[in-house]
């Protein structure tokens, strides 16, 4: 056997014959082959079919009927998606602002070199291993007023003095949501900033000390500079998280009470299994689409500049 | 000692409700029972979710392996627009790709399909697992390959005896991420699957708080959690260190 040529460097690349080159061309696209098929079939095929799908009249059963712009144009009348943007803008404003601030808490806390640190870091972040509709179960159950250990425990304290409802208010409903998602998901984004608070060296730090510098100067003018990029990438992932949210709201507060809590995502859901009307459903993902990846290049090029 | 104290308030208030679940599913012996019999039999649900579990991270491994290896050492005509392409997953909601996702694998007779449903989960954890593994396979000497390859071995026995030997850290570190999407992820399986017999752990103990079957019987819905939450756990603990190097390596920032 010969053997092949791995490397060719620049040298050898002008050198080397062109089938060999060609045979090196084919080998690249087998190995990328799988990956290609899963993306093209169940990415891209996808991605024009529901661009195809809002331009058509599409019932769950039954013959598609080209009917544009209809689809878009009735959003506006769909009162229920109107006040779910509305409603998923609130919750993503107060969880991303309350989970940055919880997760840069603990990421601070964790960062120190104690004994007994590494136990910390895996109880704050175990909610994390629990599937989201798992963890939502979970805090179903216990914020029951009859089965949860919750209310018996405030009223034992004595901080209510009756059973409170978690879920049977707007408010409340929202407040339940939120420590919901803080717990499953405040270990998680601890661990990104985690990250970033390590690639920090540690001489900017004894450079600091030794200048004489408070903590609260240390944090304000080196740890959070330096954390902006981690900060950042942190914040994307959590508005891109919140205003796609669907699991807390469809199976903790089923979009109640008086369809309260109904996420933007939900009104896809419904709108498509519920009445039927894929077509509709189409026009609403593309609008979210649309507005998510513009979402996306702006908060990147804000994300780059702070680089 | 304030340190500790503070740490130890939290870590109470983290652990809490997981303590809470456990206790109180096995509070009465007889949840489990109850749950074992809920629908079509836990049985029935436990042995989907590891079916679509063990595919999910099976295909992963296999695609993003393959694939990973031809993005760090190989060059061909479109190579950047399929990385793009790839990596462009993770802009796109959920829900806008999975509604054609739902007319698309009934075209191709894969709806209401275990295997339809694990195609999709491969899909959503491409980005992240080819990031990963064409770091890995980049991060590899080349001698070590060269050497393979002036022994006799081809490529893909290069690739299949020592290479993928070299990349065994990474590979963990995806098949982690793999199972923990595909074992909790609650929206595809809901959408794609529409017959109870195939429902997978977390669509089915859902289905225990929908009043169609009674009245709600909390003590099973916390085993349901449990059953559902416990090897997650269990597994994340063991694979802790794998499971951190994934935001270690960057691939997140992607």
């Amino acid at each position: 056997m010969t053997p092949t040529p791995t490397r060719p460097g620049p040298v050898a690349r002008r050198g080397a014959p062109p089938a060999r080159w060609r045979a090196r061309h084919l080998q690249g696209w087998l190995y990328a082959a799988p990956t290609a098929v899963i993306v093209g079939v169940l990415f891209v095929v996808p991605l024009v079919l529901v661009v195809w799908m809002s331009l058509n009249r599409w019932p769950l059963l039954g013959p598609a009927q080209l009917n544009a712009p209809d689809n878009y144009t009735k959003i506006a009348d769909n009162p229920l998606f109107l006040d779910a943007v509305a409603f998923t803008l609130k919750y993503t404003a107060i969880i991303t602002i309350l989970l940055s601030v919880v997760a840069l808490g603990l990421a601070l806390l964790v960062q120190e070199r104690r004994p007994g640190v590494a136990f910390f870091r895996t109880a704050f972040f175990l909610p994390g291993a629990v599937g989201f509709a798992a963890a939502a179960l979970l805090f179903y159950g216990m914020l029951n007023n009859d089965f949860g250990p919750i209310d018996p425990l405030l009223q034992a304290i004595g901080i209510t003095d009756e059973p409170v409802k978690w879920i049977g208010t707007p408010d409340m409903a929202l407040f339940s949501t939120i420590a919901l998602v803080l717990w499953r998901f405040a270990g998680f984004n601890m661990l990104i900033l985690l990250t970033g608070l390590q690639s920090i060296p540690v001489e900017v730090y004894e450079a600091a000390r030794t200048d004489g510098a408070s903590r609260l100067q240390i944090f304000r003018s080196i740890t959070l500079p330096l954390l902006r990029p981690t900060l950042a990438l942190m914040l994307i992932l959590s508005v891109t998280g919140s205003l796609l949210a669907f699991d807390q709201f469809f199976i903790f507060t089923n979009g109640g009470p008086d369809n309260s809590t109904v996420s933007m995502v939900m009104v896809v859901y419904r709108d498509a299994f519920f009445r039927f009307d894929l077509g509709g459903a189409a026009a609403l993902s593309v609008v979210m689409l649309v507005a998510l990846v513009a979402l996306n290049i702006v908060q990147m090029r804000v994300l780059r500049r702070s680089r | 000692m304030r340190y500790y104290t503070t740490m130890s308030a939290l870590a109470v208030l983290f652990l809490f409700p997981l303590l809470w679940s456990g206790w109180s599913s096995l509070e009465e012996p007889g949840d489990y029972l109850e749950m074992a019999r809920f629908g079509e039999g836990v049985g029935t649900y436990l042995t989907n979710s590891v079916l679509v579990s063990a595919m999910t991270v099976a295909g992963t491994l296999v695609v993003s392996a393959l694939g990973g290896y031809a993005f760090a050492r190989f060059d061909f005509p479109g190579k950047n627009l399929l990385f793009l392409t790839t990596l462009a997953i993770l802009m796109v909601p959920y829900a806008t790709i999975l509604l054609p996702l739902y007319v698309l694998l009934g075209y191709i007779g894969l709806q209401n399909s275990l295997v339809g449903l694990s195609l999709v989960f491969v899909m959503f954890q491409l980005p992240f697992a080819l990031f990963m593994m064409r770091n890995a396979f980049e991060a590899i000497p080349r001698e070590l390959e060269e050497a393979a390859l002036v022994d006799g071995c081809g490529t893909f026995r290069a690739f299949s005896r020592i290479l993928l030997h070299a990349v065994r850290p990474a590979l963990i570190t995806v098949g982690l991420f793999a199972f923990l999407a595909s074992w909790n992820d609650f929206f595809a399986p809901l959408i794609l699957l529409n017959d109870g017999a195939k429902f997978t752990l977390p669509v089915a103990v859902v289905s225990m708080t929908q009043r169609t079957f009674g009245a709600i019987d909390y003590g099973m819905l916390q085993a349901g959690v449990m059953v559902t939450a416990v090897p997650c756990l269990i597994l994340f603990i063991v694979l802790q260190r794998h499971y951190v190097r994934g935001f270690m390596s960057g691939a997140l920032r992607g």
